[in-house]
């Protein structure tokens, strides 16, 4: 794998404006996001979505969830068949739970794009910039020091890992701007800042070992969700964030031809970086506040895009969040079916079936071009 | 990488969380012995055991340090209370204990040595069994009671803290009193009848604990059928179970525990948990977590809080 260094590397200086803006519209035909790819794409999800509702350890069987599906659309009334109990656990429980794994896989795989993208790094993550670190502070003290009460619909430990999160990142911006504006100062403010909180959180466990399971629950990924308190948290963001990170993707292909071609497209990188470290971080801060840390779907799924599909934005940007989406799902089924009744704790199952799969995909390219 | 410590730690924590596997107590009945016999044998030529006033004959330890709140409450259940003279910051029971910040999940060496301690009981050892080897090297003898995996483990534990402490009198009677006690609890249960559904929570991520657990076998004692059986496959004892399956199984006691930030409310309030027999019938418990996540004295005592509730549930349905 080729991996460009954390510094956006220099551009031959001298280039024409319009030899670049030959190969600039060049580069956007051959880049285009094509039909056939999203169809694809899109129909993966369908289906993923599908196993998901249909599957399950309550096994409510594939006709009755089926009539059950069908007596929701209006002017349809067909009797399911199923016990008042066997609807909850379909549309509280399993439709929700799929709908949630679908957003956050899609979150944390836009993240990692967007990441990725701005960085031109490889291994750029949804929590690299302090995230992850933020957010486990945050439901750290509210856990530790007995504010775990409800607040509103939402539960007051989500509302502080979604505030710890954003503090984590945006501390880690604050001191990587003043330090230096090349990505790199943020990455290594992120380092700083990430280090920083984790050692308060560990210094606060310690005083307060009584609490680590509750926090380790909270930390840990898990897509246990009843109601739609926890997509109705995500989903605002996904649609904002993801549209803003899908309509930069232009603009992160433009950066991967360096600072200086990109302002001599017009484009300001410092301005794009901004917006997009931004609505990256908005949409882990929330992923992490409904579902913990799951990890290798945000640094994976865009990787596994570019293999698949092609390496420009255009495609990774968009396809990343519909099979990020899809993965999740699928994952998600595994967690729920493989010990069942039991559970296979979901960051488990992500790595254990992401893994060789990358892998495989990896071995038969040649290159990963960022 | 990250993702494999995290969910390593996570796999510590529930275990510590969750009061033991079977390995460290397995571990806890042979332990147990072997010191004893050394403190019987060494500490009958140092001088401190001699020249302390409480200092019973025979050469009993004098300054013991307990780092395990079981211990603790066994210690002074069996009258060597008077020869203990600091315990971890978890030991909140009995009040007389003399509690301290001396943690038991990350023992400060030097710490436990001010205390001058000739004894040091404990239940976790961060670094496998290094510190044994510590507690050597400050002049105390060592004895490790990891958690109890049956009942049989708690009476074997009583007995060697007896042994070691030279209260084998108190020891006995202590494990007299629970017997009889656990068996009058049992006896008065409703005999007949389908045994009750019984789902323990350990957190919101329904961590649950199954029959193979040690507070699972005091659920079996009392004759309930744990929805966690069926989950608990390899047999470790703390299963997370699916939110559907518990649904499903229809549980007609709830038990969670003042561990976790949520009370009954919060469960009641879950989609479709009103519907349940233990919600609908007001059998949703919450235990104190202290004397739950203990195999000590207080056994009885939770056990005749659930023996009650379950003879509640059983006029109920």
């Amino acid at each position: 794998m080729t991996a460009p260094g954390l510094a956006a590397p220099t551009t031959a200086d001298g280039s024409g404006s319009s030899d670049t803006a030959v190969s600039g519209a060049l580069l956007a035909r051959a880049f285009r996001l094509s039909r056939t790819s999203l169809a694809l794409s899109l129909v993966i999800l369908v289906v993923a979505m599908a196993i998901g509702v249909l599957v399950g350890p309550a096994g409510l069987g594939f006709r009755s969830v089926l009539l059950e599906l069908l007596d929701r659309l209006p002017f349809v009334s067909v009797d399911s068949g199923l016990s008042d109990t066997q609807q909850v656990i379909l549309w509280e429980w399993r439709i929700t739970r799929v709908v949630l794994g679908a957003a956050v896989g899609a979150s944390l795989a836009l993240a990692g794009a967007g990441y990725q993208g701005v960085f031109r790094n490889p291994l750029a993550d949804p929590f690299l910039l302090g995230a992850a670190a933020g957010a486990g502070l945050g439901a750290t003290i509210v856990i530790a020091f007995g504010y775990a009460i409800g607040w509103g619909p939402l539960d007051s430990v989500a509302v502080a890992s979604f505030a710890g999160a954003l503090l984590g990142v945006g501390t880690s911006a604050y001191l990587g701007r003043s330090a230096d504006r090349s990505p790199a100062g943020l990455l290594l403010a992120g380092v700083a800042v990430a280090s920083f909180l984790t050692a308060v959180q560990t210094y606060l466990l310690q005083r307060r070992t009584d609490v680590i399971r509750d926090v380790y629950a909270w930390i840990f990924g898990r897509l246990t969700t009843g109601g739609w308190d926890e997509p109705g948290l995500l989903l605002p963001y996904l649609f904002v964030c993801g549209a803003v990170l899908i309509a930069h993707r232009r603009h992160l292909d433009v950066l991967r031809l360096g600072d200086d071609e990109a302002r001599s497209l017009g484009v300001n990188p410092d301005r794009v970086r901004l917006v997009v470290v931004i609505a990256a971080s908005l949409l882990t801060a929330a992923s992490v506040a409904v579902s913990g840390m799951i990890g290798f779907v945000g640094v994976v799924i865009p990787h596994l895009v570019r293999l698949l599909f092609g390496s420009s934005y255009r495609v990774v940007v968009p396809l990343s969040g519909v099979l990020g989406a899809a993965f999740l799902v699928l994952a998600d089924v595994g967690a729920r079916t493989v010990l069942s009744p039991a559970e296979l704790p979901i960051g488990v199952l992500t790595s254990f079936v992401g893994a060789p799969f990358f892998a495989l995909v990896l071995r038969s390219q040649r290159r990963v071009n960022l | 990488m990250k993702r494999t410590t995290s969910a390593l730690l996570a796999g510590v924590a529930l275990a510590l969380a969750s009061c033991g596997s079977s390995d460290t107590t397995s571990e806890a009945g042979t332990d147990t012995t072997a010191p004893v016999e050394t403190t019987l044998v060494e500490s009958s030529d140092t001088t401190e055991a001699a020249t302390e006033p409480e200092a019973e004959v025979g050469g009993a330890p004098a300054r013991i340090v307990s780092l395990s709140s079981t211990a603790t409450e066994i210690l002074f259940a069996i009258g060597a209370g008077d020869q203990v003279v600091a315990v971890d910051s978890f030991s909140n029971f009995p009040a007389e204990a003399p509690i301290t910040d001396l943690s038991a999940f990350e023992p400060n060496l030097e710490a436990i040595a001010a205390y001058e301690p000739d004894l040091v009981v404990y239940a976790f050892d961060p670094d496998g069994d290094e510190l044994a080897t510590a507690f050597d090297g400050i002049g105390a003898e060592a004895i490790f009671q990891g958690p109890a995996a049956t009942l049989d483990d708690v009476y074997a534990q009583i007995a060697d803290l007896g042994i070691a402490t030279g209260n084998e009198d108190g020891a006995a009677a202590l494990n007299a009193e629970l017997q009889s006690g656990i068996d009058a609890i049992v006896a008065s249960l409703p005999a007949d009848g389908e045994p009750l559904r019984l789902y323990h929570e350990l957190d919101e991520n329904f961590y649950s604990a199954s029959s193979n657990s040690f507070i699972g076998q005091l659920y079996s004692l009392l004759g309930v059928a744990n929805i966690a059986d069926e989950a608990d496959v390899d047999g470790f004892g703390y299963p997370q179970l699916n939110a559907e399956y518990i649904l499903q199984s229809d549980p007609e006691i709830i038990v969670i525990t003042t561990e976790v930030a949520y009370g009954a409310d919060d469960v009641a309030a879950r989609p479709g948990w009103d519907a349940m027999s233990a919600v609908r019938n007001g059998n949703v418990v919450v235990v104190d977590g202290d004397i739950s996540s203990r195999w000590g004295p207080r056994l009885p005592e939770f056990l005749q809080t659930m023996a009650d509730v379950i003879a509640g549930a059983s006029v109920g349905s």
